[in-house]
């Protein structure tokens, strides 16, 4: 009975998610393809960092990858190949990247993965500038803003569903342990370094195609607009308000921050770099473990201290 | 059937584990003792992988264990607790021991998996606790949940490192009874343990350690009374 009813709400809700771009102009279908977007990095983000607790940077670096992709291939292959062979090379960078770095301590982490989306940018800018001359590509590729949406819903429905499985499943008991205790997990018999690895790249594939898919919405791309550290802060913060450990935190932290980002980014854009530091603060501070655990922790209050306490000692 | 040999370990400057061996026979509770700081955690460490050994060999039935990766090593049928509890606290008692039950040795899962984990709570005297939040239960429940998730596989060999201590008498004598019981079940244990009157319970053989050296290993009454023993006891009670 109850999941079915849930399974009805989540079928209603991209149903209608689906339809909203048909009630709207040109500028809000502009401001759905960048929800969408946000809501896509953010759960990509939490894929990965919620449960094992590694803080990931390279977020922008996968997101660059993917627009990079289509503008070298524009007009040789159909879109569709295109993504494919975008996803495929996200997937080998996050391999390749996860295996030199995800023994490392989580701190190192953070900085190896800041320092890989530079590197991606500076050999694609060194690339380009010697070999071929030019810096920027132009993308002629024909999409609307509608069909770019809903590529986008169904990546974020791709990403949640993954999500779900995985926390339905033995999978997610090893993800768990692995975030709480590597020693637990591993002496329980868990393949840590596997499973990091599995996530990571599952992660950094919904990001390449993140990117991949809204390529075709710039017509000019160069390195320094698809490689804006910009977006890799933004997803952590959004997964970070709304709660990273949760399936559906971080749609409720993309959703409120990206108006705000919007906002933020037409009023006072010279200061977009300190606000969002601010915000970052803020966050951690006032509600470390998202906004969704504070909601279930004052409805747990209001209904008395035992409700919802699973203690039987 | 496990077989320890010329096993070494090095912290820097320090050598906390000087070229051990020892072999325990299939079904035999051996007592690991010494003072502090003589290196049996450090031997509980190398055996379940969680760093590997400066030198020597372990095995198990035939099969290297050195050199393997802890969850490997897990799979082989190697389980342990710590001697200060690790447990995964975002999860709940049942999925603490659901967890190696789904990847440790010989994996089972669905409700198989729920029963045998309910099974192993109850072994342990945690009966109906399986929905309950680790950071609710007190540190002796906590120890059973690890003793649960240790158990619940069925491991060819137990590695339990003070798992006695801080129980109040009557606590003791019930969890000398539960160890006792794995034992009759056939389980292979190695036991760290300061509390003499569990390991004279327990124990029929003692290997002793002191400074990172094997200095005795027999029947558990006479190595107990060995001078060198006393001597390494009253040398480690003398730095307390
Ligand atoms: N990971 C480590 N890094 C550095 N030194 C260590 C490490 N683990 C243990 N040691 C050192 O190795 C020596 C042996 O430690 P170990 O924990 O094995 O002793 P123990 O016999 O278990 O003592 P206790 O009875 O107090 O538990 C000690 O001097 C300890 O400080
Ligand atoms: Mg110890």
């Amino acid at each position: 009975m109850r999941p079915a009813v849930s399974a009805l709400a989540c079928a209603l809700l991209v149903a209608g998610l689906a339809a909203l771009p048909l009630f709207v102009g040109g500028y809000g279908q502009g401001v759905l393809v960048g929800l969408m977007n946000a809501v896509v990095l953010a759960s990509a983000w939490a894929l990965f960092s919620g449960p094992t607790k590694y803080v990931s940077l390279a977020t922008v670096a996968f997101f660059g990858i993917g627009a990079y992709t289509v503008a070298v291939l524009t007009e040789t292959m159909p879109f569709g190949a295109i993504l494919a062979v975008a996803g495929a090379i996200g997937v080998a960078v996050a391999l390749l990247v996860g295996l030199a770095t995800l023994r490392l301590a989580g701190v190192y982490f953070v900085i190896f993965s800041f320092g890989l989306a530079e590197l991606v940018r500076q050999i694609i800018t060194w690339f380009e500038t010697s070999v071929n001359r030019t810096l920027g590509r132009y993308i002629f590729i024909d999409l609307s803003a509608t069909a770019i949406y809903w590529m986008l819903l169904a990546l974020a429905v791709a990403v949640i569903g993954t999500r779900w499985l995985i926390e339905r499943g033995r999978l997610g008991l090893a993800v768990h342990a692995i975030g709480d205790d590597e020693i637990v997990a591993r002496h329980a018999g868990v393949d840590v370094t596997k499973v990091k690895l599995a996530l990571f790249a599952l992660s950094a594939l919904a990001m390449t195609l993140a990117g991949a898919i809204q390529a075709p919405r710039w017509t000019y791309v160069e390195p320094s607009i698809v490689f804006n550290p910009n977006i890799s802060f933004t997803a952590l913060i959004m997964a970070l308000l709304g709660g990273a450990t949760r399936l559906w935190g971080p749609v409720f932290g993309a959703v409120p921050l990206f108006f705000f980002f919007e906002w933020l980014s037409v009023t006072m854009p010279g200061q977009f770099s300190i606000v969002l530091g601010l915000t970052f603060i803020v966050i951690v501070f006032l509600v470390p473990n998202g906004v969704l655990d504070l909601a279930e922790k004052g409805l747990r209050k209001t209904r008395g201290p035992n409700a919802g306490d699973a203690r039987h000692v | 059937m496990f077989e320890i040999r010329g096993l070494s370990k090095r912290f820097g400057g320090l050598q906390a584990v000087k070229a051990v061996d020892f072999d325990l026979a299939e079904g035999e509770v051996v007592g690991l003792l010494g003072p502090n700081g003589s290196g049996k955690t450090t031997v509980m460490n190398l055996i379940s992988g969680v760093f590997p050994a400066n030198g020597g060999s372990i095995r198990l039935g035939g099969r290297r264990l050195d050199g393997l990766p802890a969850h490997r090593i897990a799979k082989e049928g190697v389980s342990r607790t710590f001697q200060l509890v690790r447990l995964a606290p975002s999860l709940s008692v049942r999925q603490n021991v659901l967890l190696s039950l789904s990847f440790g040795a010989r994996p089972v899962s669905g409700r198989e998996a729920e029963r045998r984990a309910d099974e192993a709570l109850s072994r342990v005297g945690l009966e109906g606790v399986g929905d309950a939040r680790v950071p609710d239960l007190n540190y002796i429940d906590q120890k059973r949940v690890e003793l649960a998730r240790a158990v619940a596989t069925r491991p060819r060999l137990l590695l339990l490192d003070e798992w006695l201590a801080g129980l109040n008498p009557t606590e003791l004598r019930a969890a000398i009874a539960l160890v006792g019981s794995l034992r009759d079940d056939g389980a292979t244990i190695l036991l760290v343990e300061h509390i003499m009157e569990a390991v004279r319970a327990l124990c029929p053989r003692s290997i002793v350690m002191r400074a990172g050296e094997k200095i005795a290993d027999g029947p558990t009454a006479e190595v107990l009374n060995d001078r060198r023993v006393v001597e390494a006891y009253l040398g480690g009670a003398a730095h307390v």
